[in-house]
């Protein structure tokens, strides 16, 4: 019978508060369905049932604050009698809102909550999945046997412990296992006061292959450097970027884009649009982009165990700058949403990562990622890619330069755009057929509104 | 540096303390006249004469607590235990009386002395007359225990037994007392307290004291030999009591896997010391659980091949090392 249990909603989420139950004892519940609303320090939100049964038992009443993986409920079979057995040890109903915090940690069965959205089997893992010390479970819901060295490990280099298939005793993963994904340096000392063993790393977004490091030491006479350490969205920035140039082999294509037309539609969509539906010139790239994508399922892919994934779903990240570091939260299906839906969506992830509110269902995943430097007027710009994806794309600003036109010189708005892609996946001659099909989109943008 | 066998960097030890300070004597069953059972007091008693060197009665409840009481009051006496299995007859005086004393008066009077003696078994002398004791005289605070393999520590660590003011157990290895070794001339006390890195390695740490870290060094290299050859440390703990935490942490914080060795039993001993420490301050750095590698849970067998049987063997510290390195033999 899968439990239901407090799920793991952010980096720093030790427990959370069941706000209100939305299913009853005896309800039918379909995958999917709002089972409850929870609330952590940041954010409330609902949680939804990863199982179709009968919500057979609640572990936790209305206003109690349980920790995360405890058990708050249990989905059984749609014709089981309702509140068969508890999940042994957990307790008694009576005894739920307390009881659960000693009761839990090596009883807790298959989740029946995915923290993410449940979507399909193919959404790319591209960040490590927490791993709670307590309630670890590997991807077929058994409790997950590593040595306390590997988890060590697999907390400083961001591996995700629940893809890999131990070789020690009953299964456990020892340090051989893991050893291949040690490359990288480990992220320096952990956090001595960590209350969580392994912090989820967020997806973080490339960046420009620019900026050299800072050089340490002084030419004599000169004051010595400042010594600072990094944090962890910069390690693990630096980490996934080092690892995504390291193993995939990319190459650049950039092409010009006439953007007249698509600010003459951007216009006059935002004459009619209320401000927090208006449409930046990123929307219409992301739209424009995931339109293409749906015909080049080569790039909407990852690498994945050595074989090529093609995702059935076009989900566009989208990278921001946050103080340290960069994150990349996702527009899921892109390509079937409208410009106005995908403005929305866009301005309300950007406005909650910077303020730190995202969720790890939001940034964590993602298909294909869009890098935007066009507001710090930069021409173009080349960008790694965001591992394990297939390409990533680099957009400059739009320029009002002179264009040749009919023999005559006219004012034109010019853009540049540049793909990174993974030279194992894909070649120069299909990077080019689809930068020239999101061009076609953009210059004629109605195409866009209407796709 | 001069090469001598352990039994003669014990006796140069004793002698050159017993030429420094007048206070310094040596007592025991056999040791004056005779040379001591093993020889390793040998010639003393010319040297020195009857009044340093003095040969007891079979008693050792009774001379062990004389020597106490002659440290109490001011000497520095060396008693030989024949072998280690005849203390359990002075028991009640080591723990009751030479452990306890300095802490009972308040540190008016303390005890320096030192009781040596040949620990361990091996060479068919049968259940009475074989024990490990370090695990027994580790356990009670107030005494100091150490257990060194090398000539060189052995004279370093008899040089700070003799001058340390609270009772030392000098447990030695019999078996061992015909092996050479340098030794350094003059004085270089080896301090308690501080283990050794007899062998440096990478993938495994092999922890003992005493005989077995010769085996331990036979091991490491065997297991550099094999196919897939395992770079095994090999840690000297030599002293039991005060102990080294800090160096075989590090050892394993660079191994992630260790290997304890003792030829006690196991059930309380110090290999379980070892392995408690090291969950303790070095759990995140464990790929594997601690091995313990010790005697058979049996009184020490006369016959032979059963004597071979439940001590340690080479063949059990390999396995050992294939368990924690989940190779397979």
């Amino acid at each position: 019978m899968p439990t239901v249990i407090m799920p793991k909603m952010g980096d720093a989420m030790e427990e959370g508060t069941l706000l209100r139950w939305l299913k009853e004892v005896g309800d039918e519940v379909n995958v999917g369905d709002p089972l409850a609303e929870i609330e952590t320090d940041k954010v409330s939100l609902e949680i939804e049932a990863a199982d179709a049964g009968v919500l057979t038992k609640t572990y936790v009443e209305e206003g109690a604050t349980v920790p995360i993986g405890a058990p708050i409920a249990a989905i059984g079979e749609e014709d089981a009698e309702v509140a068969a057995e508890a999940p042994s040890p957990a307790p008694e109903p009576a005894a739920a809102p307390a009881a659960p915090a000693t009761a839990m940690p090596s009883a807790v069965p298959a989740p029946a909550i995915s923290p993410t959205n449940g979507r399909g089997a193919a959404r790319p893992a591209s960040a490590p999945v927490p791993v709670p010390a307590a309630a670890a479970t590997t991807a077929s819901g058994e409790r997950l046997r590593a040595s306390p060295l590997v988890k060590r490990l697999a907390a400083e280099h961001g591996i995700d412990l629940s893809t890999i298939a131990g070789t020690g005793p009953g299964g456990r993963i020892v340090r051989d296992d893991i050893a291949a994904l040690l490359t990288g340096a480990p992220s320096a000392a952990p956090a001595p006061a960590a209350p969580s063993p392994a912090p989820a790393a967020p997806t973080p977004a490339p960046a420009p292959a620019a900026a050299p490091a800072a050089v340490v030491s002084a030419p004599s006479g000169r004051p010595p450097g400042v010594a600072r350490e990094f944090s962890t969205i910069r390690r693990t920035t630096g980490r996934r970027m080092a690892e995504s140039k390291a193993a995939a082999p990319h190459f650049y294509v950039t092409v010009e884009v006439d953007m007249a037309q698509a600010a003459a539609l951007r216009e006059q969509i935002n004459a009619q649009a209320p401000d927090e539906a208006k449409v930046s010139f990123n929307d219409l790239i992301v739209k424009a982009t995931a339109l293409a994508l749906r015909d080049f399922p080569n790039l909407n892919a990852s690498i994945e165990n050595d074989q090529l994934v093609e995702h059935p779903n076009i989900d566009i990240n989208v990278a921001v700058a946050i103080e340290d570091g960069l994150i990349a939260p996702f527009i899921p299906d892109a390509d079937e949403k409208g410009l106005g839906t995908i403005a929305r969506m866009t301005k309300d992830l950007i406005g909650r990562a910077r303020k730190g509110g995202l969720t790890p269902n939001e940034y964590q995943g993602g298909t294909f990622t869009i890098s935007n430097l066009g507001m710090f007027d930069v021409e173009e710009f080349i960008a790694i890619i965001n591992p394990p994806q297939a390409a990533i794309l680099a957009v400059g600003s739009i320029k009002d330069v002179p264009v040749v036109a009919n023999g005559e010189i006219v004012p034109g708005k010019r853009m540049n755009i540049t793909l990174s892609a993974d030279h194992r996946i894909t070649d120069g001659a299909e990077v080019a057929r689809f930068l020239q099909v999101i061009k076609r989109y953009l210059e004629n943008p109605l195409t866009i509104a209407f796709g | 540096m001069t090469v001598m066998t352990y039994r003669e960097a014990l006796r140069s030890a004793m002698t050159e303390e017993m030429e420094r300070d007048e206070s310094v004597v040596v007592m025991g069953e056999d040791i004056g006249v005779y040379g001591g059972t093993h020889l390793v007091t040998d010639g003393m008693l010319e040297r020195f004469g009857p009044k340093r060197v003095i040969d007891t009665p079979i008693a050792e409840g009774g001379f062990t607590g004389a020597a106490i009481g002659m440290a109490m009051m001011g000497m520095r006496p060396i008693v030989e235990m024949m072998t280690w299995n005849f203390s359990f007859q002075a028991v009640d005086q080591i723990i009751q009386n030479a452990a306890k004393l300095r802490y009972f008066s308040g540190g008016q009077v303390s005890v320096p002395l030192v009781i040596r003696g040949p620990n361990g078994g091996g060479v068919q002398l049968s259940a009475q007359h074989t024990h490990s004791l370090e695990g027994f005289y580790g356990h009670f605070p107030g005494l100091k225990v150490v257990s060194p393999v090398t000539p060189h520590d052995v004279k370093g660590m008899m040089l700070t037994a003799i001058r340390d003011p609270n009772p030392v157990i000098f447990l030695e290895a019999g078996a061992l007392y015909g092996t050479k070794g340098e030794v350094p001339e003059g004085e270089e006390l080896v301090p308690f307290g501080e283990a050794r890195i007899a062998r440096e390695g990478t993938d495994v740490t092999l922890i003992g004291y005493g005989r077995q870290v010769n085996m331990l060094l036979r091991v490491a290299d065997k297991l550099e030999r094999e196919a897939e050859s395992i770079s095994a440390e090999v840690v000297d703990l030599r002293s039991i009591r005060p102990f080294d935490e800090r160096t075989i942490v590090e050892s394993v914080r660079k191994t992630n896997r260790a290997v304890v060795v003792q030829e006690q039993w196991r059930w309380y001993s110090v290999a379980s010391e070892v392995a408690a420490i090291l969950q303790e301050q070095a759990f995140d750095d464990l790929d594997a659980p601690v091995e313990r590698v010790s005697g058979a849970e049996v009184p020490a067998p006369y016959a032979r091949n059963l004597e071979i049987e439940a001590f340690p063997s080479e063949q059990q510290i390999v396995d050992a090392v294939h368990r924690v390195l989940y190779r397979k033999g």
